[in-house]
């Protein structure tokens, strides 16, 4: 039977919580990290290597890494700093394993790698030249909580194209390793005027179909959407949800047209609408909506998940799993028919990912 | 040598990293190079690119707030001090 690692970043550290196939009884084990805010914990398939990408308010950005399923970490930060004196590395955003090296986004906004398991990283792009580049390090232009380079999705295949999310400026596609990029925001939608229809989008949550590459879904501060060709053209799929404002989203891992959502009010509030919490699902590909709430609490729940909160298993009945801001984590082995909260009290999440093991 | 005391938060990230101990160094920043060469990677857990002290490190050197550059003798004490915040 699989062991089962969730893989959980806090405001206070990582978490793995353990559970074998069935994934009904999990343990907890941690902090680990020291307890340095955590943005995004991954695991690569091929190396088993878990990473976390960190950002102490003291000692600054870095990305701890353990070989052997959380019992040791050790802690790098060397070539993750630019060399441009206007550029300063706050934190690191995102990660993503994949064709035997680890990407990594930043803020200020740049893609950094390291093709020796984490001991060391180099810059590989700060996206110069980019419609918009000019702009979104300024700091007079950025949110609280920027994450500047804030999602990452490697290609499974080619390991040369993959796709960016700049916070509040969209999606860059690279096809030869992030030496030239293309924006990839066609058809999305921006409730603010925009200089250059080409870029200006803020998309929240970036996700490939893993049954159809050309098959992308996101969820975008304005709707949530679908590509059927790579992204480079969109189709809003919000009709039936209940806002069109979210962060966290996945897609079904054997079915093209399955994917979920957690819509949140859009204000300031940003948590589930009426208190009431939810997952929402489509079935064919953002046509229609089901609410998905058994289990989930339904009265004073005013629970937000952010965008690296929601992740789904690739085993034939897929799990989802679902970690909130303020520290609770739910899952369901059906589908979303029903749920469970197997922990309570953690720290407010900033991502959950999920690692199937034998 | 100067006596040099390190904050709470640092020793966990190095492996026998103490609290305090005795350097023999010119100044802050050649304290910090000492540091480094025994603790690779220490430098950066307490300056940025540039090279400057992070935002929210402060350094004494005998009570009085110090940068980089600020001499050291052999009867200072410098104590570096992860700033109060967060929660």
């Amino acid at each position: 039977m699989p062991q089962i690692v969730l893989m959980v970043g806090t405001r206070k550290g990582c978490f793995l919580l353990e559970s074998d196939g069935d994934r009904r009884d999990w343990s907890v084990r941690g902090p680990f990290c020291e307890s340095w805010p955590i943005y995004h914990v991954v695991r690569d398939p091929g190396a088993g290597t878990i990473y976390a990408a960190a950002a102490s308010e003291w000692h600054g950005a870095g990305i701890w890494r353990s070989d052997d399923l959380g019992e040791s970490w050790e802690l790098s930060s060397a070539g993750l700093a630019y060399d441009d004196g206007d550029l300063r590395l706050s934190k690191v955003s995102g990660l993503a394993p994949a064709h035997g090296r680890v990407l990594a986004g930043a803020e200020a906004a740049g893609v950094f790698e390291s093709r020796d398991g984490g001991a060391t990283w180099s810059l590989l792009s700060t996206l110069d030249g980019q419609p918009g580049r000019g702009d979104w390090n300024d700091p007079a232009k950025q949110p609280p909580g920027h994450l500047g380079l804030a999602g990452l999705l490697a290609h499974p295949e080619d390991p040369d194209r993959f796709w960016i999310v700049v916070q509040g400026y969209g999606i860059f596609e690279t096809t030869d390793g992030g030496v030239s990029w293309t924006p990839r925001n066609r058809g999305l939608r921006a409730d603010w005027p925009l200089e250059d229809p080409e870029i200006g989008y803020c998309v929240h949550k970036l996700v490939m179909s893993p049954a159809d590459h050309d098959r992308l879904y996101q969820q975008n501060h304005c709707g949530t959407h679908r590509s059927d060709d790579a992204g480079r053209s969109w189709v809003e799929i919000t009709e039936g949800l209940p806002t069109d404002f979210g962060f966290a989203a996945v897609a079904h891992p054997h079915d093209r047209d399955g994917f979920y959502v957690i819509p949140l009010d859009g204000a300031h509030d940003r948590c589930m609408p009426e208190g009431r919490a939810a997952v929402w699902r489509t079935r064919d590909a953002g046509e229609s909506w089901q609410r998905l709430d058994r289990g989930l609490p339904q009265r004073d729940a005013r629970l937000g998940v952010l965008r690296e909160g929601m992740a789904v298993d690739a085993l034939d009945v897929p799990g989802l799993y679902v970690g909130t801001s303020t520290g609770q984590v739910f899952t369901s082995v059906d589908e979303g028919e029903h749920w469970n909260e197997i922990a309570s009290y953690l720290p407010g999440i900033s991502s959950v990912e999920v690692a199937v093991i034998g | 040598m100067a006596d040099v005391h390190l904050p709470v938060t640092l020793p966990p990230l190095f492996a026998g990293l103490p609290r305090r101990l005795e350097l023999d160094a010119a100044s802050v920043a050649e304290a910090i190079e000492r540091l480094d060469e025994r603790w690779p990677g220490l430098r950066d857990r307490l300056c940025e690119p540039g090279p400057v002290l992070r935002p929210h490190i402060n350094v004494y050197v005998d009570r009085e707030r110090a940068a980089l550059e600020t001499p050291l003798d052999a009867s200072s004490r410098v104590d570096v001090v992860a700033a109060i915040s967060g929660g």
